[in-house]
């Protein structure tokens, strides 16, 4: 990691949700941390003056789910690409969901990925542990050991908890210490062999279709449990209008509930599979322009309180092969500050909105310090040109995996540095 | 890249993938080519040297001998090098193999596949990636498409129907699984049919069906109703095991066409069937053999109507 040095962003316009702060101001830095908003404090002498006129500067990203593929599947990506893939992207902690091989049930596993994200230095990796063994569904992992080994919260991936009870127990034995369940919402039954939205498309395309019931199935009977449990917990990738509805009815009961989107069902729809484009296979699948409205209003609303990248680098041959064969994911790090900024260019809805979605919003959800600009925080720091056109080149992409279907999509705003710690992690130029 | 992946940039047919993305005229060329083909087919000589010089290799990962064998009588009829080859499904259900497998045959200079593959989309995935002398027409791909079923079909039905725009049309059994009926569904709305059924239970309907501009109907009785054209669906005896159907006794008492069920559309309708017949779980034998019963010269039609698909890609037929 580079030597710490005195930082001063000069005139940008600091967009801090979680202190209530939009305003151009200068903002100093020291020992890796934010020391002063405003005025220069006495005695600050800058090492670095980075010139943010014209920027945005916002707390780095917290992305709640990117699959770095390591361990088990560097032929797709390593730790090291994606990391740099995220800190090109204005991401400054990325959470990593179990499914690594070996899978992350053990505080051994945590240990190591917080340990290589560390030796990588260019984003803080918060493993998120296993609620079952080996995600087999059926016995519970050493939840309070892997908290203990760094774990943020637990989750089951894609890898769906069948058995009621042993979903009642998770969430049991998870709020006897307040830890954070992640809940996929998907029924296995109904997905079957389903590879998209069911609807005109796939009666069209003639591929077997994933009926919206999958997910709220599983929305309704989790809700049901929490309710009993207590647990705090958290619904992953929702992407049904009526997924958002129980949501928010089961919050007017008093539930603390939140939920998150991938930042592709905010712009993709079935109709973007119509010539069974693999780069748009993704699970849950994306829905109904309905549906994809929905959700946006959500997240404007703030029923939603987190977008994410939901990345999932994969090699070429991956998705070179039939729909309903091809595997299924975006690879979003470097497109999810810029296609959420369509999003308030489109008026869907506020800068500052965007920002708390991408930052503060799914750091509280996690409980985590990040995703804010306050005195004596962390210096984790995205720094952005808001009005920058550019292209999305798929060649171009720091990840390894090439599989956007957001290619040669023309863009406004673009990350120009980001800070991790204090320290210049990525600097275009 | 050309916009539309089926035809040259000259509006030519290029590739043969689905009915849909194909124009009207492209499918009325179709019709009077076969009718040409049709007339030949009954002369003592039966080859033409329209293709003399190409190679047409018949791809077939999942087996028909019915399709296969009338895609290469056509070929041969029209004087092409016909090579068949079967290469076992699991092994290249994924992409990489089945590129793979492509390039190698392109490599010795093939112009024409045939490809039938278990999976929706992948003769349009192969299409997508073979350079720009080599075409592709569908002889199957999952629960997507059959178009030259599809085209055969739509030639029988004019045959012995006449005109389409007044012409009501029932098809009937699992149109879920069918890309048969898909197919049909998309050429008969193209060639202005007056109106389409499709009649199963619920649980063999595909989501939102009526998008695709027909009406559904669960009762045959009801939709059957003065048709014309009665096109009954292949259902495969796996169904109980998924729970689509509860048993092949009850799925004959509603959906069978028997002489009884029958007796509810028009009086001179005729009935079709894509094969291989079920007999007494779809059809009756009394009704597949009977009058009405034009499936035997579905077989025969598919050969001219593929000779012409052919001979539209490959020999310049029905340029301009």
């Amino acid at each position: 990691m580079a030597e710490l040095m005195n930082i001063h962003i000069r005139g940008g316009r600091v967009i801090d949700p979680a202190n209530n702060i939009d305003s151009v101001k200068d903002l100093y830095i020291a020992n890796g941390n934010i020391i002063a908003l405003g005025d220069m404090p006495d005695g600050f002498t800058a090492d670095k003056t980075i010139d943010a006129v014209n920027q945005i500067v916002c707390p780095g990203l917290v992305d709640l789910s990117a699959r770095m593929r390591e361990p088990g599947q560097e032929y797709k990506a390593t730790l090291k690409s994606e990391c740099a893939a995220a800190i090109a992207g204005g991401i400054t902690t990325s959470c990593c969901p179990p499914d690594t091989t070996p899978i992350i049930d053990t505080p051994a596993m945590a240990n190591m990925l917080t340990h290589r994200g560390r030796e990588i230095g260019l984003t803080h990796i918060l493993p998120l542990g296993a609620l079952t063994n080996a995600l087999d569904g059926e016995t519970l992992s050493d939840m309070h050991a892997l908290h203990q080994a760094g774990c943020v919260a637990f989750s089951n991936a894609e890898h769906a908890i069948t058995n009621t009870m042993v979903m009642r127990r998770a969430m049991e034995y998870a709020s006897s210490f307040d830890l954070l369940l992640i809940l996929h919402a998907n029924d296995p039954w109904l997905s079957d062999n389903g590879c998209m939205h069911e609807g005109e498309i796939s009666t069209r395309l003639g591929l077997a279709g994933i009926p919206e019931a999958a997910e709220t199935i599983i929305v309704a009977r989790d809700l049901a449990l929490i309710e009993q449990t207590g647990v705090r917990a958290h619904f992953a990738r929702l992407s049904c209008a009526r997924s958002v509805d129980l949501i928010v009815q089961a919050r007017d009961r008093g539930l603390k509930v939140t939920a998150d989107v991938a930042i592709h069902h905010l712009h993709l729809t079935e109709y973007d599979v119509t010539d069974f484009n693999t780069l748009c296979r993704v699970m849950p699948p994306l829905r109904s322009e309905r549906d994809k409205d929905s959700l946006r209003s959500a997240v404007g609303q703030g029923d939603i309180q987190a977008i994410c990248s939901d990345h999932q680098p994969h090699e070429r041959d991956a998705k070179l092969a039939a729909f309903s064969e091809a595997e299924s994911g975006i690879s979003g790090l470097e497109t999810l500050l810029p296609l959420g900024l369509k999003l308030v260019h489109e008026d869907v809805m506020g800068l500052n909105t965007l920002i708390a979605s991408l930052s503060s919003g799914p750091a509280a959800l996690l409980g985590i310090e990040a995703g804010s600009l306050g005195i004596g925080r962390q210096a984790d720091i995205c720094i952005f040109d808001p009005d920058e056109e550019w292209l999305v080149d798929s060649a171009k992409l720091l990840s390894k995996g090439r599989n956007t279907p957001f290619k040669h999509w023309p863009l406004k705003g673009r990350v120009s540095t980001t800070l991790l710690a204090g320290s210049i992690a990525y600097s275009r130029t | 890249m050309r916009p539309h992946l089926q035809y040259t940039n000259n509006g030519k047919l290029h590739h043969f993938l689905s009915i849909e993305g194909l124009q009207k005229e492209t499918l009325q060329q179709i019709l009077t080519t076969a009718d040409k083909f049709t007339q030949f087919g009954q002369r003592e000589i039966k080859k033409l040297p329209l293709l003399r010089g190409h190679t047409v290799v018949n791809l077939f990962f999942e087996n028909s001998s019915r399709t296969r064998t009338t895609f290469e009588i056509a070929a041969k009829r029209l004087s092409a090098d016909v090579i068949n080859l079967n290469p076992a499904s699991s092994s290249t259900s994924k992409g990489e193999t089945l590129l793979d497998t492509i390039n190698i045959l392109e490599a010795m200079h093939t112009d024409l596949f045939i490809i039938r593959h278990a999976k929706s989309g992948v003769a349009e995935l192969v299409a997508r990636h073979v350079p720009d002398h080599v075409h592709i027409i569908n002889a199957g791909d999952g629960q997507h498409a059959h178009p030259t079923q599809a085209m055969l079909d739509m030639f029988t039905i004019r045959q012995y129907k006449g005109p389409f725009s007044e012409l009501r049309v029932a098809i009937v059994g699992d149109i879920l699984h069918s890309r048969v009926a898909r197919s049909q569904i998309h050429a008969l709305n193209s060639l202005g049919v007056h109106e389409i059924r499709v009649v199963a239970p619920n649980s063999l309907l595909p989501s939102q069906i009526e998008r695709l501009g027909v009406h559904a109907y669960n009762d045959l009785q009801q939709g059957l109703d003065g048709v014309d054209v009665v096109m009954m669906l292949r259902l495969q005896k796996e169904r109980m095991q998924n729970a689509y159907i509860p048993s092949e006794q009850e799925y004959f008492n509603l959906y069978g066409l028997t002489t009884e069920s029958l007796a509810a559309a028009a009086e001179d309708a005729i009935i079709m069937h894509p094969g291989p017949i079920n007999r007494g779980l779809e059809i009756s034998s009394e009704v597949a053999d009977g009058p009405r019963s034009v499936i035997l010269p579905q077989v025969t039609n598919g050969i001219a109507v593929r000779m012409a698909v052919m001979a539209m890609i490959l020999g310049g037929e029905g340029n301009g």
